[in-house]
Parts: structure tokens; C-alpha cells; sequence
């Protein structure tokens, strides 16, 4: 394949594929170089004996440069095969579809706000809507299938429990381990039960286990709901006049509401056990002491405040992970997102809340 | 385009092809020439195994028995490198259009060209113009796939399947939930690849209209056999029952 100048006509003979025309290019930016190619009025195509659309876009683009600077160009000579083809995939009278255009810094800060506006009251709205189905839910249990509360509470107990059980123990064990040392060397020991009570039911123990519901079932939500949205499944629902709020998510909310403090329970208790271990093993303490040291110290109060914190975790959990469910928009792809999203922001505001239940109730 | 139109030997030789799923078998002994510049069509009832065949056939299932040869060259045994090359010179259109879904209509076209070819990037810009726009969908450039319609999906995956200018194109029910006007421009398209790039083409259609347009030969698949092979014609003098059926409830 060549191309060539002579008294003002450019011919091109040869393959022009997309093979040959990265090739083609190099040698027509040379050219364009030399400044040759400025008289140019005529395109002769006559030589060329195979092209294909790659060929036929570098004529376009040919014909679009070399026309603006010499006015009118001719083209002459091809074969009838391959004007067919130049016929099929010409550009030259294609619109031109403009990209949308990137926002200005100002712009996108303002845009942002108001997205983060309308997303604060979009959850809102629908924590106020789980919040109200499921209290209307405990009553009837209309738009719900039977069942399904008792069938996602053990589900989502069994996919925690052997977890929460793991983390507990170790976090316990760990905890009492580091703290042991520290308390022998006061001759302090028997206070290990004390101190182990009272941070696993004032706070790990809630928040070992919320961020472990978050991961595994805050996650389960959102991709459950974002792929009934995105397969339409919703939409069937809502045809066959199902609430789908209702439908799914007061089952899952009602039975993480009754799970979780169960959860919660057992975490402490493992994690008195790993501490149990430390006491025995290493400060010894009795049993009896460590047991009875560890009931004694904690009051009511501690523990209302245990639950209380859970079960406000678990219903941040699931508003936080229906929330990206409901809001998933593309494909498939963007089931993967929301899931991701639900699992972040749910572990962040569990951190957050905690942080703030302990600055109330110190 | 290339010398197989001259010396006329098939493109695609299939010889007692047979595919399972696990240890079910859904086609045996299906033994079909694919002719250059000819469009063949394959039809048979929903679920006899169309789409299994195609696949099959480019090894996105590997075949458990048989022989497939593409421009004379035994495929089963090539390792995967060797058939990407003959990959290349292939096209298709999924029956869903498996478009990528995070990436926008002009990306996923912009894709085979950038990785399989040099051009500069006003020669790809122009070929994914031209592409869609002979598929109707200019104004879908920078959609995603999911804010598509159906129909628009597949065209703006046959889009795809044509970037590379394909020397065989296969399409899965390209007409399938497509309107009869959009149908029809679509049944033009396939005869214009046909006639100006003499295109080979297989086409799954179930749209009796579009048969009578664009048909070459025809294959009929059923109960996991190939009981037709030939010209629509000789498909209605040779009298069998399931074909003629077939022909019969899709009348108007
Ligand atoms: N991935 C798979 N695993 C197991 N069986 C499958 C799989 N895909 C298809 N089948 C089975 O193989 C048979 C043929 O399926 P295929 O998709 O090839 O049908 P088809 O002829 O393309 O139908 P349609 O016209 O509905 O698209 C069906 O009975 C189907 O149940
Ligand atoms: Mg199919």
C-alpha cells in the first residue's frame, strides 16, 4: 500500500485495512509535515483493492482535514467493490453526538451538596417507613409470608454465630491477657473480672458483633434488595400489590431486632470465658471470684444499655443496607456497589453511634 | 473478502458434533458446512439447543466429541492463543447482548479496537460512529447498557460483534423483541454485510418473516438432532412433519 502526491492528486493504492492503516497514518503525518499536501484537489482511489471500515475512516478523516484547508475535494477511481464498501461505512455525514460535558469545581461542589441533601432525606424517609411497617407489622402480619420472620432470624443467627464465637473468644482472651499483666504487677489481679465485665457489656460485646452482623448480613440485605431492583423483581411485587418494604424488609428487620441481643449475649459470654482462662491461669483467681466479681460489679443500668445499643445498631444496620439496596441503579454492577457501600457505611455509623452512646452515658 | 470466496470450500465444517451440559447431552452427531458469503439460519423449538450449538461451535463450551474446522483448520485441539486469532475474524451477538455493563456503549465498542488494532484514535472514534449508527443507535453513544432498552442492547451489541469487521459474524435472535420496522432495517443490515463485505453469516432467528428475507440455508435442529440441512426451498419439498409445522403455526 503507498500513498503518493502528484500535481495535486493524492493517490492511495494498496490495502487500506485496519492492518495497514496505523502504517498509513505515519506516512500521512510525514506528508503533512512536508507541507505537500496543501494544494491537494483530487483523492484518485482508483488503486486501491481492498478496504474495510478502518480504511474507509481514514479516508473520511482525510477527506474532513484536507477539505477544510483546499475547499472542495474530489474523490475518483474506485473500484465498484470497494466503493460498496465505502458506501456502507462512510462517516462523513454522521452527527456528531457531543460527550456531556465535565462539571466546573463550583459546580460539582454545589451538585454534591444537594445529591448528599436529597440522599439524607431519602434515608430518612425510608428508616421512617421500615420504622412504621414494622411496628404495624408486629400486630398484622399482612403483606408478609409466613415464616419468613422466624426463617431469616436463623439464618442470620447461623451465619454470625460461629464468627461472633471466633472474634469473642480471641478479642476476650486477648484483652484480659494484656490487662492481666499490667494489673499483676499492682497486685491487682482479681479486678481483671471487674474490668472484663464491664468493657465487653458496655461496648466490645455490641460492637464485635454489629460489625460482624454488618459485614455478613448488613451485606446480604443490600445485595438481596439490589438485585430484586435490578431483575424487576420489586416491580413484580409491587404488581401483585406487595409493599415491598413490608415484604422484605420488616421479616429481616423484626428478626434482627430479636437476634441481635441474643448475639450480644452470647459474644459476652464467650469472651468471659477466654477471659475466665487468664484469670485461672495466670492471676489465680478462682472461678467462683472471677464469676461472682463480674456479676457484682455490673448494674442495670450496663446492661439496658447493652441491648439498647445493639438493638439500635442492628436497626442502623438494616435501614443503612435496605437504603443501598433500594438505591441501586444500573446493572448488575451495580449490585456489587451498593453492597460494598451498605457494608462501609454501616460499620462507620455503628462506630459513630457508639461513640456517641458513650459520651451520653458514661 | 478473502480468497475463500474464490475457491469456494466452507468457512465452518462441523463434523458429529456432540455438547453436553455435565452428563446431559443436548446435540449429537450434528455434522453442517458453513459456505462463505451465504447466510445460514438456524431454527428450532425454544430450549432444543441453538444457542448451545453456537457456543459450542467457538468453543465457549468445549465440544465432548466431534470436529469443528474454521477456514479448513481443526479448532478442538488449539490452545487458547492460536483460537483467539480465529476469534478475531469472528463476531457475535449474545442472545442477551452481554454488553459490559459499567462501561458505556461507545467503551464497549472501543474495546476490541484498542486491543486488537493500532488505529489512531480519530480512525476508532469514526468506526464506533459508523458502527452504530448501521445498527440505529447514534444517539445511544454515550448510554450505559442499562439505560437501554432490550432491543437496544442486542443492536448495540451487534454493533460490538461488527467492530472488527468481522469475516464471520454470528447473531443469536438478533430480531427478538424488536419492533417489525426496526426488524426489518436490522434484516437490511445483514443482507448489506452479506452483499458489500460478503460477510458469512449464522443467524438463530425465530421471525418467519426475516427467514423468508434473508436466508441462504437453513439448519433445523430438534430433539438434540439436525433433522434439515439446505435451501429453504428444498426445506419445503422434503416433507417433515416438524419443519412444516414449524412453518405452518408461524403464518400469519
Ligand atoms: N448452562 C447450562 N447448564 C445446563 N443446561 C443448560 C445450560 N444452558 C442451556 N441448557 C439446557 O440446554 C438446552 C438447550 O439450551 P439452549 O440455550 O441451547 O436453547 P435454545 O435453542 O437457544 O433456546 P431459545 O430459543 O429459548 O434460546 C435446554 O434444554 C436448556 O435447559
Ligand atoms: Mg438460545
Amino acid at each position: 500500500m503507498s500513498i503518493s502526491i502528484n500535481n495535486n492528486v493524492l493517490t492511495l493504492e494498496g490495502e487500506f485495512t485496519k492492518e495497514s492503516v496505523p502504517a498509513l497514518e505515519a506516512e500521512l503525518s510525514k506528508l503533512n509535515k512536508s507541507a505537500s499536501t496543501a494544494g491537494i484537489s483530487m483523492i484518485d482511489l482508483g488503486g486501491i483493492h481492498r478496504i474495510d471500515s478502518a480504511g474507509v475512516s481514514f479516508l473520511d478523516g482525510i477527506h474532513q482535514r484536507l477539505g477544510e484547508k483546499a475547499g472542495i475535494l474530489l474523490f475518483k477511481g474506485a473500484r465498484a467493490d470497494v466503493q460498496a464498501v465505502i458506501d456502507t461505512f462512510s462517516t462523513i455525514n454522521l452527527p456528531v453526538i457531543e460527550a456531556q460535558r465535565e462539571m466546573g469545581f463550583f459546580e460539582k461542589l454545589g451538585d454534591d451538596t444537594i445529591k448528599a441533601y436529597q440522599a439524607i432525606v431519602e434515608g430518612l424517609t425510608l428508616a421512617s417507613e421500615i420504622m412504621y411497617y414494622s411496628a404495624v407489622g408486629i400486630l398484622s402480619r399482612k403483606g408478609q409470608r409466613k415464616g419468613s420472620t422466624i426463617q431469616q432470624a436463623a439464618l442470620l443467627g447461623s451465619q454470625a454465630l460461629p464468627i461472633v464465637a471466633l472474634l469473642s473468644f480471641i478479642i476476650g482472651f486477648i484483652l484480659s491477657l494484656q490487662s492481666g499483666v499490667q494489673l499483676k504487677n499492682f497486685g491487682a489481679g482479681v479486678f481483671l473480672a471487674d474490668l472484663l465485665a464491664i468493657t465487653m457489656v458496655r461496648e466490645m460485646g455490641p460492637l464485635i458483633t454489629s460489625i460482624i452482623v454488618a459485614g455478613r448480613s448488613g451485606s446480604a440485605i443490600a445485595s438481596e434488595i439490589a438485585t430484586m431492583q435490578v431483575t424487576e423483581e420489586l416491580d413484580a411485587l409491587r404488581m401483585m400489590a406487595l409493599h415491598p418494604i413490608r415484604f422484605v424488609v420488616v421479616p429481616k428487620f423484626h428478626a434482627i431486632t430479636f437476634v441481635m441481643p441474643l448475639l450480644v449475649m452470647f459474644s459476652i459470654l464467650v469472651a468471659e470465658l477466654g477471659g475466665a482462662m487468664i484469670a485461672v491461669l495466670m492471676l489465680d483467681t478462682s472461678v467462683e471470684t472471677f464469676v461472682s466479681r463480674s456479676i457484682e460489679i455490673l448494674s442495670l443500668k450496663d446492661i439496658i444499655i447493652s441491648f439498647g445499643k445493639s438493638i439500635w445498631f442492628a436497626w442502623v444496620i438494616v435501614v443503612i443496607g435496605s437504603y443501598y439496596g433500594f438505591q441501586v441503579k444500573g446493572g448488575a454492577e451495580g449490585v456489587g456497589k451498593a453492597t460494598t457501600a451498605a457494608v462501609v457505611s454501616s460499620i462507620f455509623a455503628v462506630i459513630l453511634f457508639d461513640a456517641v452512646f458513650s459520651l451520653l452515658y458514661l | 473478502m478473502t480468497s475463500s470466496l474464490v475457491t469456494k470450500t466452507p468457512v465452518i465444517e462441523i463434523k458429529d458434533l456432540q455438547a453436553k451440559y455435565g452428563n446431559l447431552t443436548i446435540l449429537d452427531g450434528i455434522s453442517v458446512d458453513i459456505h462463505p458469503g451465504e447466510i445460514t439460519v438456524i431454527l428450532g423449538g425454544s430450549g432444543c439447543g441453538k444457542t448451545t450449538l453456537l457456543k459450542n461451535m467457538l468453543r465457549l463450551y468445549e465440544p465432548t466429541a466431534g470436529s469443528v474446522k474454521f477456514w479448513g483448520e481443526e479448532t478442538l485441539g488449539m490452545s487458547e492463543n492460536e483460537f483467539y486469532e480465529v476469534l478475531k475474524k469472528t463476531g457475535m451477538l449474545f442472545q442477551n447482548g452481554a454488553l459490559l455493563n459499567s462501561i458505556s456503549v461507545y467503551e464497549n465498542i472501543s474495546i476490541p479496537l484498542e486491543m486488537h488494532t493500532s488505529l489512531s484514535q480519530d480512525v476508532i472514534d469514526r468506526i464506533i460512529r459508523v458502527k452504530l449508527n448501521l445498527v440505529g443507535l447514534g444517539n445511544a453513544i454515550y448510554k450505559l447498557p442499562s439505560e437501554l432498552s432490550g432491543g437496544m442492547k442486542k443492536r448495540a451489541s451487534l454493533a460490538r460483534a461488527l467492530a472488527l469487521d468481522p469475516e464471520i459474524l454470528f447473531c443469536d435472535e438478533p430480531s427478538a423483541g424488536l419492533d417489525p420496522v426496526t426488524s426489518e432495517a436490522l434484516d437490511n443490515l445483514i443482507l448489506n454485510l452479506k452483499h458489500q463485505l460478503k460477510m458469512t453469516i449464522v443467524i438463530v432467528t425465530h421471525e418467519l418473516a426475516s427467514i423468508h428475507r434473508i436466508a441462504d440455508k437453513i439448519i433445523f435442529l430438534d430433539g438434540g438432532k439436525m433433522l434439515f440441512n439446505g435451501t429453504l426451498d428444498e426445506a419445503r419439498g422434503a416433507r417433515i412433519p416438524q419443519i412444516d409445522h414449524f412453518f405452518e403455526v408461524g403464518k400469519f
